[in-house]
């Protein structure tokens, strides 16, 4: 698949080389403690074997400097890998706010992949290099995991909320892309390729496509069809919320609590909207569990996030 | 008590006689001759599943077995040797025979309740090979939901009520054994003056009491999802399905110590005894088991960096899981410094305790990589993961146990068995095992995830070295059934204390008298007084079977 190492997967992300890198380290580290403590028992063994049966050893109960030590230095070391390990970790969880956004829907055995402009493709997933891409994603039974082991990068897909992962391809080529949670008989079959091309090859690409209307083309219609409209009007006349501006917005529930819109606020008011009522509104909400597909709720939430806030809205604005 | 024979009484595997004398017992050491049975029926039974998991491995292509069917025996070759092997193997056996005898008492504080937690096993364990014969089940030995409580159509409901009931085995063995060290120590047996052994069971059955409970409650939700449609862990109807995960590996996580505290105690004594030398640093050796015990139970998260759990949470659950490897480490560096200026006995002892040094530090070491969170996002639910276990609770575990029967199976039996056949098996498990699993920590970093019943092609030369280990492997486990089977029936007598080694169960006959000592003992030295210790009698072996060395 790749010219490198046997003993490595290909590394084609800009996270790549820092994983391999701690990577490495934790490896330099532990050969050395292996090394060291297997050497000394064979060098004990050896050098001090009893010459008749009746020997006994030294009398030495132990020695506090040395406990000391011991603990320390271990203690040091675990410390360092702990605040490396830590630092890669926010890297992987924080995607750059220029992402590019692709949608991934997780079922039985297989990964349906929905681009922004409306491509869609199954098992495969098709990406440029160069650019940092962010997949949200969502499960339609059980947990999955999408897991690319040449970008370095995995995250659980769970049923009931949105989970997001994100890489920048570094090399044109094909990756293994493997479901990495159990997930039933054929969770071995739920495998697919990641296709890292060229800007260029990817628009074209993007272009020779079936686009069957981009993501917030239909939420935009599934708002309408679904009837949401009615109620969450453009103006504050409706008897839900508006929803312009609403996302990335400091929210006031009714309960008193403070939550922040993001995507799974969002996922959690379409399927269980009673759950959190915002300050003002009565929960009169019906859900739209099992209306709406995964796939169907991801566009609705594209298409939300596009909402502008009314002229003069007295909701708090950011963004 | 009329003892009129001053010489020796019958021990305690003849008198008194019979089956149902075996089955009706409330003498310790029979209960744990009850349990080595048990649990070697289930680890060949287990061991039957991981050779059909290496044989299926062998080819990319699932051919061997159907993908249903190797999910099937994956998920019981766990459950077994997790719940039916592993968590009762050292504590259940070599704790219940020694435990007592090592603080001076008769018996354990409760022997009925000691007789009643093996018919706990038995009905558990029955319940759960019943489901072997109803079809199998196929959610892998951690019943993730809501695969298990919504997806699977296999038998979840009945395997998960077998860990149930297993787990109240569990749980009276810790609260007998707790009970046991607090109350029966004879007269002078301080608790700094308890072997090491005693300590590591003693936190061990910490561990049992107040984790097992977590997991038997969790076990029952999911049955419960299943027979009621609770929204527990279901989110269509208002569940959370990573609860699940939370609650389970609050359990799950300790359970590894359950495995590997008492293996590290039986080390603990075969250190000291194989270097005829005090243990180095025995106090710092007997609070590193609490201090696993009481840190290993919070670090359950570190199973669930990716599953989306909030990042802070994350890095606590990450930071304490590096501190955990702090006491291991420490336990490993007393071990090797007790071995300095010893008078090592190159008896089949040493065998294991180098064995299980090997692989333990193996198995410590590369957990470093999963607790550091960056790096666990690549090697989550890969092959590394699969291996690194392994070389914890086999490795580490099973080599233990294999060492600590070694050691003690003279005073168990009152029969020898063969030195350079239990050498030569000793290097058979060692080898088989790193041929076995060092691939799969390459495997693991290549990206080949665990549970698939076929891969690509570019995995297929680690995997089949490996299977070739699961040979040699196999083969040295059979072996060792084959001499101690054949010791037991035919092996030479035993002499009382074998090995020089120190203890109140090497001053009693062997096999033991069915109350162990014949008066109570008072307990005047410090442990591990091998300045004083008899020598070993194993000379024997060396004398007829000499000249190999």
């Amino acid at each position: 698949m790749s010219s490198t190492l046997p003993f490595f997967p290909p590394s084609a992300s800009t996270v790549a080389q820092d994983v391999d890198l701690l990577y490495f380290f934790i490896l330099g580290v532990s050969a050395f403690f292996a090394v060291l403590v297997s050497a000394l028992i064979l060098y004990f063994t050896f050098k001090y074997r009893a010459k008749n049966p009746g020997d006994a050893g030294a009398d030495i109960h132990g020695s506090l400097t040395l406990e000391l030590i011991w603990t320390g230095i271990p203690f040091v070391l675990a410390m360092v890998m702990f605040v490396w390990g830590a630092q890669l970790f926010f890297t992987l969880a924080k995607p750059p706010a220029d992402a590019m956004d692709i949608f991934v829907v997780g079922k039985q055995w297989m990964w349906k992949v929905q681009h922004p402009e409306g491509v869609r493709e199954i098992n495969e997933l098709h990406v440029p290099i160069g650019r940092p891409v962010r997949l949200t994603m969502g499960s339609e039974d059980v947990i999955h995991d999408l897991f690319i082991p040449a970008f370095r990068v995995k995250m659980d897909v769970v049923p009931g909320r949105l989970t997001t992962l994100w890489f920048t391809a570094t090399k044109v080529g094909e990756y293994h892309l493997f479901c990495s949670q159990y997930c039933g008989t054929k969770h071995s079959g739920m495998i697919g390729t990641v296709v890292a091309m060229q800007p260029d090859d990817y628009e074209a690409w993007l272009a020779g496509g079936r686009s069957t209307g981009s993501a917030v083309q239909n939420g935009e219609r599934l708002f309408t069809e679904l009837s949401c409209i009615t109620c969450h009007k453009a103006d504050s006349s409706g008897r839900g919320p508006t929803l312009g501006g609403v996302f990335g917005s400091t929210v006031q529930l009714n309960d008193g609590r403070k939550v922040v819109a993001d995507e799974n606020y969002l996922r959690e008011s379409i399927m269980s909207p009673q759950a959190k009522v915002v300050q003002g509104f009565t929960p009169i909400m019906p859900t739209f569990q099992g209306m709406v597909s995964e796939e169907n709720l991801l566009q609705l939430i594209a298409y939300v996030k596009t909402l502008k806030p009314a002229e003069p809205a007295p909701a708090p604005v950011k963004k | 008590m009329k003892e009129t024979e001053v010489h020796e009484e019958p021990s305690y595997l003849g008198a008194p006689y019979g089956l149902a004398s075996w089955l009706l017992t409330k003498d310790h050491k029979r209960i744990a001759i009850l349990y080595l049975i048990s649990i070697t029926i289930f680890f060949a039974v287990g061991g039957t599943f991981a050779a059909m998991l290496r044989a299926e491995l062998v080819t990319p292509q699932g051919d061997l077995l159907t993908a249903d069917l190797y999910n099937k025996v994956f998920t019981l070759h766990g459950v077994v040797m997790i719940f039916f092997f592993l968590i009762p193997s050292i504590p259940a056996t070599l704790g219940n025979f020694f435990m007592p005898i090592m603080i001076g008492a008769k018996d354990l504080a409760f022997p009925r309740i000691n007789l009643l937690s093996w018919y706990i096993y038995v009905v558990g364990a029955t319940m759960t090979l019943g489901v072997v014969f109803m079809g199998g089940i196929d959610t892998g030995w951690t019943f993730y939901t809501p695969y298990s409580s919504i997806a699977s159509n296999t038998n979840v409901t009945l395997a998960a009520l077998g860990v149930f009931v297993t787990g109240f085995s569990s749980i009276l063995t810790g609260f007998n054994f707790i009970v046991t060290v607090h109350r029966m120590r004879a007269p002078g047996m301080t608790w700094f003056r308890m072997p090491l052994f005693v300590w590591a069971n003693y936190a061990t059955s910490l561990v049992m009491i107040l984790g097992t409970p977590v997991v038997a409650i969790t076990v029952l939700l999911i049955a419960a999802e299943r027979a009621l449609h609770l929204g527990i862990f279901d989110p269509r109807i208002g569940g959370d399905p990573v609860l699940f995960q939370h609650l389970f590996w609050f359990y799950s996580h300790p359970a590894v110590y359950i495995m590997i505290l008492p293996g590290m105690g039986v080390i603990s004594e075969l250190v000291a005894n194989v270097s005829r030398k005090q243990i180095f640093g025995y106090s710092f050796v007997a609070f590193s088991s609490l201090a696993i015990a009481v840190i290993g139970f919070l670090v359950w998260g570190h199973h669930m960096f990716v599953t989306g759990q909030s990042i802070y949470a994350g890095l606590v659950f990450s930071i304490i899981t590096m501190l955990v490897a702090v006491p291991s480490a420490v336990k490993t560096f007393n071990w090797t410094a007790t071995m300095y200026k010893g008078a090592v006995q190159w008896d089949s002892p040493l065998f294991w305790v180098l064995g299980f040094m090997g692989l333990f530090l193996i198995g410590g070491l590369t957990g470093l990589f999963l607790g550091s969170m960056g790096l666990d996002i690549h090697l989550h639910d890969t092959y590394f993961v699969v291996a690194h276990f392994h070389y914890i609770m086999v490795g580490g575990g099973v080599m233990a146990f294999l060492g600590g029967l070694h050691f003690y199976w003279p005073k168990m039996t009152g029969k020898m068995y063969s030195e350079p056949l239990a050498k030569v098996a000793s290097m058979l498990v060692f080898f088989g095992f790193n041929l076995t699993f060092f691939p799969q920590f390459i495997l693991g970093y290549m990206g080949m995830p665990r549970r698939y019943h076929a891969y690509p092609e570019e995995f297929q030369v680690f995997n089949v070295m490996s299977t070739g280990g699961a040979m040699v492997l196999g083969v040295g486990y059979t072996l060792i059934v084959c001499y101690l089977v054949y010791s037991a029936l035919k092996g030479p007598k035993a002499p009382a204390n074998p090995w020089g080694a120190t203890g109140l169960e090497w001053k009693i006959q062997s096999p033991p008298i069915t109350h162990n000592f014949h008066e109570l003992p008072v307990v005047t030295e410090e442990p591990y007084d091998y300045l004083h210790a008899p020598a070993p009698q194993v000379v024997t072996s060396r004398a007829t079977n000499g000249g190999a060395k």
